[in-house]
């Protein structure tokens, strides 16, 4: 063999695969029957194949089962229709979405540049008012979001009776409670989407408030920080953290009453709750603990768009697990109140600093626009509270509840089975339970539902052995939807990134968004799913697909934190700089590339992460 | 000036810096070190010295006889005057404090390091007895002094500074009576550089504000000022101190001090050292925080010369050489005017090339 050149010729333009190029894991195909029509990419007329599309694997980075995309249909429907039908963003609109292979892919809609001159006296009309009335507006949609969930508690699935109540006879009411299983079902779904519809409501409009903010910010000062940025504006003491806060002064009272025996054994809920009601102190400990369930226990270690996704109120051995480890900490000396005051006085510091170097004019924009930003930017992270942990947790304890019902009827054998159905298809099934049990005959489903879900489930477990690609298609030559930055942390380099770990030859360092300020050593904890929080030690780096805000406990404990994907406001981000910690988001590949026991150096100033053995 | 004045103050000893007792010079040293902007390790030898030197040994009386009747305009009995003063002052015993707090000092700043290290003597005036800042920054400047002896023979040569011709003539012709004229000296630690450079505290290309940019080589730093070498250049973010931008420059080769020469040789850099960057990320935010300081503290955009001496303990090895007000580059947004704190006086304009000099060839 003659040698050859070394040097490769230039590449082309280099492109993620095309959706059609994908490789169906083995097991999984049919996949596209299972999930509504339209949300494949098989039944449009193949211009998606060209398109871009990026994965957004932060909200939902494991495969859809069917019933479970309703939460991406309300809420990248809700997104979208905030831009293009509520505010006329002048130059974006919504985000198109597919599932392809399980996984949800994304493409922002832009609005043609002829158009975005006429939307901007509307767009100010809508947006002015609601930045001249967000305190007002703000109370309001507490109101009304805090409404929706009180209706949505109120309902109620329970199994048909033998036999309709002699009362209704008499009254004759000629119904025979069949309707309110319909109507309840029916009602779930709408609650579920009036809330996602409220979710949007402030949350655009937070973000464009700061992104305003940011890009006045990038123009006066070029090439300054995104973090710089997101300091100068998130809120410092948000109810994001009040769960978390919660269990942090349960413990503290727990070691005020002596109390930390009774926490020998916490997945033991209702033995360690007896054990601190039988103690000296513990009926104190106890009515506290009760008030802060309502409703900061409405909250889920995943990130509130699955069914699988445990909340604090009905899995209490996480609670009562990270209060023990608090006790574990407050005993060893350690603080486990997030250093508030540090963190105000920096802010100050970043904000002085930044608005000494202008001039009077550009001095009085920077402080119009902080403000703003300052104002609107805490719904952002607080809303999360409202909607995806309250409202989700209740939409996914009624969804179980119907599933019950479903199983007392000989449809499935566990109330989860239901998640295989579509949402269409729950309601075709409550159409059948019902038919079968008004005309005292075998309904269908028991004799098509558990083959069928076996067959789902097969197929479901198929898809999940495979990761996502994080793009489709050629990339645009520069990515400028700012939405799709901030939020997803998806910029040319970023995307250029991905493109080049594909490639042979890569040496392995992983970089990403430096979202949080900090260098740091230490033993690498890939985490998976939340299941395997359990598993974090002290002084850890956390390395994750992605992170919930949930897992708040966790962040006391760890050094720095690695995610695959999330940009400079990704919960993640947004954690670490609260609890100071150095966070380097939007890797791509963090959890793929690096394992667990490995050494690694995260460097949150410069967003790089390097394996050291 | 009072008699429990002391004969000698270290620059890193805190106090306040007075002009009166530690001349322009010191008193800049004192109050850059108390500023968190630390310069090469080094004591004054205060005017309170001197005049004690002068008032023990009567020289102060002989002095005042022989200016008395001087006419500045005959300049063979003035150049004799001076003459005979100076060698007065290079040649009377000092008064045995006076010398024994000197001594003390130079043996307390070697203690500091683990082998004799060569030091630099000059001159701090309370300005306005001589005529121009220049004239005495500049004249009266020995480096790479090593050993007691020399030191105290330099320390004599500063104090005579006071009385060359041109001084004489100048003070009788401005009117400015020799009653009080004092002289501080500064001994200070020549600075061994393993790394140096520049910092502007902007971004000199645009003007921007919000930035820092450093320039950084290995060695002493004049080939860095000189552009013979390639260095590192670094772009920060000014309040976040994170890295913006950096290139890795070539850096092919170092100016290292060769002690025993009393000189600096250029020596090649090994390939590995070349590229990559020469500071670790510590030390780029240590100098970028140094020269925010300077910034603050003189009110204005500065650019300032920077190193590392490897012979200071880890951590406290960055020192500052110079800073002076960056005019060259004058941002849209920089509208302040400079103001120099008053305790300062003269000592932003003397800072400029003074404790740069420090690293520097011997002037032959």
């Amino acid at each position: 063999m003659t040698a050859a050149p070394t040097q490769p010729v230039t590449a082309p333009m280099k492109s993620f695969p095309k959706p059609s190029q994908l490789t169906v894991p083995e097991g999984a195909e049919g996949w596209e029957k299972l999930y509504p029509y339209n949300l494949v990419f098989q039944n449009l007329s193949g211009a998606e194949d060209e398109k871009f599309w990026f994965c957004d694997s932060q909200h939902w980075p494991a495969v859809f089962k069917p019933f479970e995309t309703i939460g991406g249909e309300f809420a990248v429907k809700c997104l979208g229709q905030y831009n293009t039908r509520h505010l006329l963003i002048p130059p974006a609109n919504g985000i198109e979405f597919k599932i392809h292979l399980g996984y949800l892919y994304m493409s922002p809609v832009g609005v043609p540049p002829e158009q975005v001159a006429a939307r901007v006296p509307e767009f100010e009309r809508r947006a002015g008012h609601y930045f001249q009335n967000w305190d007002s507006l703000l109370e309001q949609w507490k109101i009304k979001v805090r409404a929706t969930i009180d209706e949505m508690e109120a309902l109620s699935f329970s199994s048909l009776p033998d036999m309709v109540p002699f009362e209704d006879i008499v009254t004759g009411k000629a119904k025979d409670g069949s309707e309110v299983l319909m109507e309840n079902y029916d009602r779930l779904i709408q609650l579920c989407y009036q809330n996602w519809q409220y979710h949007f409501e402030f949350l655009n409009l937070g973000y464009l408030a700061y992104l305003d903010f940011f890009g006045f910010c990038k123009e006066v000062f070029p090439g300054i920080p995104d973090l710089a940025i997101a300091k100068m504006v998130q809120g410092v003491d948000m109810e994001l953290f009040r769960p978390d806060d919660e269990l942090k002064k349960l413990a503290k009272l727990a070691v005020e009453h002596g109390l930390e025996a009774a926490f020998s054994d916490t997945d033991d809920v209702e033995g360690t709750l007896a054990r601190i009601a039988a103690a000296d102190g513990g009926t104190a400990w106890v009515a506290q603990y009760e008030a802060a369930q309502d409703p900061w226990f409405n909250f889920t270690v995943g990130n509130g768009f699955y069914g699988h996704d445990k909340y604090w109120l009905e899995h209490q051995e996480i609670p009562l697990g990270y209060i023990k480890d608090y006790i574990r900490r407050l005993g060893e000396g350690h603080e486990i109140m997030r250093p508030v005051d540090q963190l105000i006085a920096e802010k100050d510091r970043v904000v002085e600093e930044y608005r000494d170097l202008l001039d009077e004019e550009q001095r009085a924009a920077f402080d119009a626009k902080r403000g703003l930003a300052a104002t609107a930017y805490p719904y952002v992270e607080n809303h999360n509270f409202y909607i995806e942990h309250w409202t989700m947790g209740v939409f996914w304890r009624k969804v179980r509840e119907l599933g019950q019902v479903f199983v007392d009827a000989g449809f499935w054998g566990d109330r989860h089975d239901m998640l295989y159905l579509t949402r269409g298809e729950v309601r075709d099934a409550i159409f059948d339970l019902v038919t079968g049990w008004a005309v005292g005959a075998d309904a269908t489903g028991p004799h098509y539902w558990p083959a069928e879900i076996e067959r789902r489930r097969g197929i479901i477990d198929a898809l999940s052995t495979a990761r996502p690609q994080p793009a489709l298609n050629t990339p645009p030559a520069e990515i400028t939807e700012p939405f799709t930055m901030m939020l997803y942390g998806i910029t040319t380099e970023q995307v250029q990134q991905w493109l080049a770990d594909g490639e042979e030859g890569h040496d392995g360092s992983i970089t990403g968004m430096a979202a949080s300020p900090g260098v740091v050593e230490g033993i690498a904890r890939v985490v998976h799913s939340a299941d395997q929080l359990g598993e974090v030690q002290e002084g850890d780096i956390l390395v994750a697909t992605i992170t919930a805000p949930s897992w708040g406990p966790i962040f006391g404990k760890i050094k720095a934190t690695v995610t695959d994907i999330g940009g400079m406001m990704s919960h993640a981000a947004i954690v670490c700089r609260e609890y100071g910690l150095p966070a380097v988001t939007g890797t791509g590949n963090g959890s793929t590339t690096i394992r667990t026991g490995q050494r690694v150096r995260v460097d949150g100033n410069t967003g790089r992460v390097e394996i050291l053995d | 000036m009072t008699t429990d004045a002391p004969y000698v103050r270290f620059f890193d000893e805190g106090g306040d810096p007075t002009v009166e007792l530690l001349g322009g010079k010191c008193a800049s040293l004192v109050s850059m070190t108390g500023a968190g902007m630390p310069v090469p390790p080094g004591f004054a030898i205060t005017t309170a010295a001197y005049d004690a030197f002068v008032d023990a040994t009567g020289i102060r009386d002989e002095i005042s006889h022989k200016l008395a009747t001087l006419d500045a305009d005959h300049v063979s009995s003035v150049d004799a005057a001076s003459a005979t003063i100076r060698d007065h002052l290079t040649s009377r015993p000092m008064p045995e404090p006076v010398r024994a707090a000197i001594v003390a000092a130079y043996q307390s700043l070697q203690d500091r390091f683990s082998s004799p290290v060569p030091v630099a003597v000059r001159s701090s005036a309370t300005a306005e007895d001589l005529p121009g800042a220049s004239f005495a920054g500049q004249q009266d400047t020995y480096l790479w002094v090593t050993g007691l002896d020399s030191v105290l023979h330099h320390v004599r040569e500063c104090w005579a500074s006071l009385y060359t011709s041109r001084a004489i003539i100048y003070r009788l012709r401005n009117d400015i009576p020799d009653l009080g004229l004092s002289m501080a000296v500064a001994v200070q630690k020549m600075v061994n550089s393993s790394v140096s450079g520049v910092a502007i505290t902007m971004n000199p290309t645009t003007g921007d504000r919000s930035k820092i940019t450093i320039d950084a080589s290995y060695g002493v730093g004049e080939m860095v000022v000189s552009g013979q070498v390639t260095p590192d250049n670094i772009l920060l973010d000014k309040v976040m101190l994170s890295i913006v931008s950096e290139t890795i420059g070539d850096k092919h080769a170092e100016l290292v001090p060769d002690a025993t020469a009393g000189d600096l040789v250029e020596v090649p850099v090994d390939p590995e050292r070349r590229t990559r960057r020469c500071l670790t990320d510590d030390e780029v935010v240590a100098v970028a925080t140094m020269a925010k300081r300077a910034e603050k503290h003189y009110g204005c955009p500065q650019d300032i010369e920077w190193a590392y001496d490897s012979d200071l303990p880890p951590g406290e090895g960055l020192l500052l050489l110079q800073s002076r007000p960056e005019t060259v580059h004058s941002a849209p947004a920089a509208t302040t005017t400079p103001s120099t704190p008053s305790t300062l006086g003269p000592a932003t304009g003397l800072l400029s090339g003074i404790t740069a000099s420090l690293t520097n060839r011997n002037p032959s």
